[in-house]
This record gives structure tokens, C-alpha cells and sequence, in this order.
């Protein structure tokens, strides 16, 4: 396989071979190890030093279900660490059949010009571009596939990235032309300094995925994918209702953030619920189930269509669902789906746009329960006005801008979806993964309220620290395979499910290596990360929780009462 | 005694969101499971006012029920 290098600079490109330390690597250990060796942690974000890698994970562009998850990775805008976000669609595995382990994109060019990037199976052409400058991403997506045909693969930022704001999110083409995204960090931004408005990939004579042993290979693949699929969370209520499922149980839980983590219940939540979302889409005649990529066997995603019957959005996930609704006390999922689009549209995470709207709704900018005012603020951001620069930097920033003490953020990075009070385990994930607020970096939900691999009570202290940290881990490698994360759910509860992913790797790359030797890789990413924020100059003061949080939380009166020294215990090193 | 039962994603098909019922005393989570005539297998989590307390607790009066098949997300 090879590199592709792209200078900005003085817009020339390189193809190299892969170096043997990444040989091994792909995805989220990949990314890590190329920003941790080439960009310097003290750069400006934003400036010439920083680099945006992309790569497809380790089985990525195979038949393993679920593989084919793209990582982006670079010092973030939002954090001023590392980041890793990931996403579906259809770039990674284009990359993946080019033969191309990943993507880096280094420099600024002088000027204002704009350009859009072609990656192909001889390279690069990097050209100016102007038609597109200012638009939203479905109209680039719709037009490059006008223009390239159907088959073409597309990464793009939106107005947001152009601004080069904090939440801008890099958006990717699905397998339907709508829109899935490396949300979380800021990346959007990145690519915008950079002056690259879409990367366009076309995997027509790629060198194509070598495997070392085929025979073990599609065995592997075979045990992994009915695993996948005889699981009751990804075989089942996945593909049905969708992440929205989360709403109600964590609503009875107590542990679904409202008002801007005021209380853990909504009195609305069964109106913007995971049922009430598939009897929407069932009578408005969309689509409950679609995969964000080919190959995807679980298929969480869907088609939400509004009144009319005509298609608002896809991809509308519980943490868009929770943030826009129960944290802003919106009870309209139309008006929730309307932000999803928006935010896509524009290039912003909307994790970090719904946090960024209770953030204005703690500050008066508009009142909570304000759904059409939500809208109207995203306009201002897809404007470029100076309030939607302020609240296109995400929650933090508009915290700071209003003199706010109750911003639900971590290393800037929004609190998603899960009280930390009342779902301890996960909490204790936001406070320490190198990432920045981020649930899927160690999704203790699992065993806190799911009951996957084992029982955590979720009101408890006890075992979470352990229960974060392993997960942490094993997150990592998945992540770094190019895996979904929701494999996790068959991953966690079945030794079978897990070896064979292991042997798919294994069989891929003529490696002999255990589950254990496999998880140490995510290990050392995560040291990796840490060993870069340290030098960026985050420290242990930053594995916390805002002080907010020592307030109780009803309906369980629970608090955050986890002490520094166990938190740094986390991951030690 | 009276209790408030709630019933979650394919749990509701052919039954109910939410109903009031009326149990004896000493009834456990187990025995409204089955006076549904839900198959226990699949009710993977319940909850008793919020709490995860398994199937085998003892139900109080005014207490909420709320009953899930395996979900995730
Ligand atoms: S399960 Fe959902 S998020 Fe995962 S790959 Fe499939 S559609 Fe994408």
C-alpha cells in the first residue's frame, strides 16, 4: 500500500511507500502515529504546521461487515489536542481499494484561492476551484455527482469550514448521496485552512485489498457477520429504530440531559423518541433502515422524510436527537430533523451545535423550548454573522462569550447525550479520553444502562474506572480496524464475535497475534494521543468535569463524586 | 396495590405504552412480565422507578414499571 502526501504549499504531491511501523496500523492508530511523528503539538491548529491525515482502518475495503469506517486525524481546533473522528460513506473504502493507507495533507497555499482535490490510482490533481465556494454540502455533493457520476466517493466541508469555525465537521457522501461526517473537533476547519473546499476519490484500476490467507479470511468474516447479526441490539432494534431507541431508556433512567443538564428526564421525550420516530417515518413513507456505507450489515441509519413525504434527513442519531430536544427542551421532531439538516448542510457537528444552542439558551440569546429560534440561530452561523461566528466555535466559546459558568463542555469539546452523573461509567470516558468530551471513546452505556458485556451500576462508582479504561482500549482498536463501533454490542458479549475479528485481521496481514496482543495496539494509541496533548500543553487539570457537575441531577439526586487521583488512574501512563 | 406499567420498543406491539395496573402484594417484576404475556427472554432490562433492579424485585405500591427488550445505540 502507499501514502499519498499533498503539500499545499506549493500544491505538489507525492506517492510513498508505507513505512514498516504503519504497516500494522490503519484508521485511528494510524492517524494518531502520523500526527504524533509529523505535526508539531505546540502549532496553531489553524497555521501552515498542522497536517489533516486521512485513513481507512486496518480491514477496511474488505468483506468484514462494518468495515468500511474512514478516520480523520489532526491537532484540533476545538480541543488543542489530538483528534480522531470518524465516519461512514463512501470514501474509505475507495481509499482502501486504491491501495492508499492514508491521505496526508500538509501546508497552506498563498493567497485566497480555493481548490478541490481528485485522489485516483496515479495520485493527486489538485485544482482551483470556485463554483462551489459558499455552498452547502448537499449542493456540492449533488453537483460533483452530476458532474463525476454516481460512483465517485466525496469529503467536503460545508460554509462552516470555509469560516474555518471550531464545530465545522467534515461531510461524506453516502451511499445515497446524503450525508454522513467526521464531526467531532473541529476538522472541517482544518481542511478549510488548508483552502480545500472537497476531495473527490475515484477507485476505477486500484491496486485493491491484498489478503494474506483468503480461506481463513472469508471464515472469519463469516462468523463475524452472523455475530453481528444474531446480536439483539445490532440484529434487531438497530436496524428498526435507529440510536434514537436511546431516548426512552435513558429517560426512565434518569440519565437523559435536559435543560442543559438540569435534570435527567424530559417530559417530552416520548414525542422525539425512537419509537415515535419510526411510526413517522413509516406513515410519511421513508425509510427506517440504510447503511452508511456498503457492507454495512446493521444499518442504523435511515431516511427521515417531513410532512410533505419529501426527504429532510438521514443519518439523525439520538445524540442530535437528545441535544436539539431534551437539552433545549424541544419537544418538535421536525424541527429537530430540520437542525440535523442544517447542520449538515452547513458543516457543523451537531453535537456540538445542540450544546452550542442550550449554551445561548442559559444565556437569554433565545429562550429554552425555542425550536423555530434554534433554527433561525444556525442561519446566522451558515451567514457568518458575528453571532453565528460565536456560536460556530462551538459551546465553550459561546460560554465564554456570554460570561457562563454552566457549559457542559470537556477540553472544550461538548458533553453529549448521557448525564455523567447518572451514567457514571461514561463519565468518567468524557472526563480522561484524550479526545475531548466523546462518548463512543468508551461507551460505558453499554454495561451502565444496556446491560452489554455485563452490569455496571450506573449510579455507582464502583467499577467504572475499570470499566472505562477497558473499554477505552478496545474502542481504540476497533476504531483503528475501521470498524463501526456498534459491532461493539456482539463484540462485548460473545468471545466468538471478538476472536473473529482478531483472525480477520490476523488472516488479512499474515499476523498470528491474540486479542490481547491486538487490544495493546489501541493501548499504545492511547498513550500515543496522550504523550501529544502533554506536549500541546493539556494536562491532568483537563480530565475534568466542569464544577457544574458537583450538583445534584434528578430524579436520582446524583452527583459527580469521582476524586482527581482516580481519574488520572484511568489511563496511567 | 397499584402500579405503573411501561412498555418500550417491540415490547408495545399488540400491547401498550403505558397502563396503570392493579397487583397484589409481594407481586415481583417477573409476575407482570408474565401477566403480559411477554416470553421472559425477551425482556432485557427492566427498571423499577428508574432503578435496574432485575426481574426477581418485589413491587411497591405507586411504583413505575418500565420494561425493555435488548436495545442499544
Ligand atoms: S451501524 Fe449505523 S453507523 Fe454503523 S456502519 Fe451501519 S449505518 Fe453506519
Amino acid at each position: 500500500m502507499k501514502i499519498y502526501r499533498i503539500n499545499m504549499s506549493n500544491l505538489s504531491s507525492t506517492i510513498e511507500e508505507v513505512p514498516d511501523e504503519w504497516r500494522l496500523m490503519g484508521g485511528r492508530a494510524l492517524t494518531s502515529a502520523i500526527v504524533a511523528k509529523e505535526v508539531d503539538p505546540a502549532c496553531n491548529p489553524l497555521g501552515s504546521k498542522n497536517k489533516l491525515v486521512f485513513a481507512p482502518g486496518l480491514l477496511t475495503g474488505t468483506m468484514a461487515a462494518n468495515s468500511g469506517r474512514l478516520s480523520v486525524g489532526s491537532k484540533s481546533p476545538l480541543t488543542g489536542g489530538i483528534k480522531e473522528s470518524n465516519a461512514g460513506g463512501t470514501a474509505a473504502q475507495r481509499f482502501a481499494k486504491l491501495g492508499v493507507k492514508a491521505l496526508i495533507i500538509e501546508g497552506i497555499p498563498p493567497g485566497d484561492k480555493y481548490y478541490c482535490v481528485h485522489v485516483h490510482k496515479d495520485g493527486v490533481n489538485i485544482k482551483e476551484e470556485t463554483e462551489l465556494l459558499d455552498k452547502g454540502n448537499y449542493e456540492v455533493i449533488k453537483t460533483l455527482t452530476d458532474r463525476y457520476g454516481e460512483n465517485t466517493g466525496v469529503m467536503t466541508i460545508g460554509q462552516a469550514g470555509e469560516y474555518k469555525m471550531s464545530a465545522a465537521n467534515i461531510s461524506v457522501k453516502d451511499p445515497k448521496g446524503h450525508i454522513r461526517s467526521a464531526g467531532r473537533g473541529g476538522l472541517g476547519a482544518v481542511m478549510g485552512s488548508k483552502k480545500i473546499k472537497f476531495i473527490t476519490l475515484d477507485d476505477n484500476d486500484g491496486a485493491g485489498i491484498e489478503i494474506a490467507d483468503k480461506e481463513a479470511f472469508k471464515n472469519a468474516a463469516k462468523i463475524f457477520n452472523k455475530g453481528l447479526l444474531s446480536h439483539p441490539v445490532s440484529g434487531d432494534a438497530l436496524p428498526k429504530y435507529g440510536t434514537d431507541v436511546l431516548v426512552n431508556i435513558l429517560n426512565e433512567a434518569g440519565g437523559l440531559p435536559t435543560k442543559n443538564f438540569r435534570r435527567g428526564n424530559f417530559a417530552g421525550a416520548e414525542k422525539i423518541s425512537g419509537e415515535t420516530m419510526y411510526d413517522t417515518i413509516m406513515e410519511r413513507k421513508g425509510d427506517p433502515t440504510h447503511g452508511c456505507h456498503v457492507g454495512c450489515v446493521i444499518r442504523c441509519s435511515q431516511t427521515y422524510n417531513d410532512k410533505n413525504n419529501k426527504y429532510l434527513t438521514s443519518g439523525f442519531e439520538y445524540e442530535t436527537i437528545w441535544g436539539f430536544g431534551a437539552g433545549c427542551e424541544v419537544d418538535d421532531l421536525d424541527i429537530i430533523a430540520t437542525a440535523d439538516h442544517e447542520c449538515d448542510d452547513i458543516g457543523l457537528d451537531s453535537i456540538e451545535m445542540a450544546v452550542t444552542m442550550q449554551t445561548a439558551m442559559e444565556a437569554g440569546v433565545i429562550s429554552f423550548g425555542d425550536g423555530p429560534g434554534i433554527l433561525k440561530l444556525l442561519g446566522e452561523v451558515k451567514e457568518g454573522t458575528p453571532l453565528g461566528r460565536i456560536l460556530g466555535n462551538g459551546a465553550s466559546f459561546t460560554g465564554k462569550a456570554y460570561g457562563l459558568t454552566r457549559v457542559a463542555t470537556v477540553k472544550n469539546q461538548a458533553i453529549p447525550a448521557y448525564d455523567p452523573r447518572s451514567v457514571k461509567g461514561v463519565g468518567v470516558t468524557y472526563a480522561t479520553t484524550p479526545m475531548g468530551a466523546d462518548h463512543t471513546a468508551g461507551y460505558a452505556v453499554t454495561a451502565n444502562i444496556l446491560k452489554v458485556g455485563g452490569f455496571v451500576d450506573p449510579l455507582q462508582k464502583e467499577g467504572q474506572i475499570e470499566l472505562s479504561r477497558n473499554l477505552q482500549v478496545a474502542t481504540t482498536f476497533i476504531d483503528s480496524c475501521g470498524l463501526c463501533i456498534f459491532v461493539a454490542f456482539a463484540v462485548l458479549d460473545s468471545g466468538d464475535v471478538a476472536q473473529a475479528m482478531v483472525d480477520m485481521v490476523n488472516a488479512q496481514y499474515g499476523t498470528k497475534s491474540s486479542i490481547g496482543d491486538w487490544f495493546e495496539l489501541g493501548r499504545t494509541t492511547l498513550q500515543t494521543e496522550k504523550e501529544f496533548n502533554r506536549a500541546a500543553g493539556l494536562t491532568s487539570k483537563d480530565d475534568r468535569l466542569p464544577e457544574f457537575f458537583s450538583e445534584e441531577v434528578p430524579p436520582h439526586n446524583a452527583i459527580w463524586d469521582f476524586t482527581n487521583q482516580e481519574l488520572d488512574s484511568v489511563l496511567p501512563f | 396495590m397499584r402500579a405503573t406499567v411501561k412498555l418500550f420498543a417491540q415490547l408495545r406491539a399488540g400491547r401498550f405504552k403505558v397502563e396503570e395496573i392493579q397487583i397484589p402484594e409481594q407481586t415481583r417484576v417477573k409476575d407482570v412480565v408474565e401477566g403480559l404475556d411477554i416470553p421472559p427472554e425477551e425482556v432485557a432490562i427492566c427498571l423499577v422507578n428508574g432503578h435496574d433492579t432485575g426481574s426477581e424485585s418485589v413491587i411497591q405500591n405507586g411504583d413505575t414499571v418500565a420494561l425493555f427488550p435488548s436495545i442499544g445505540g
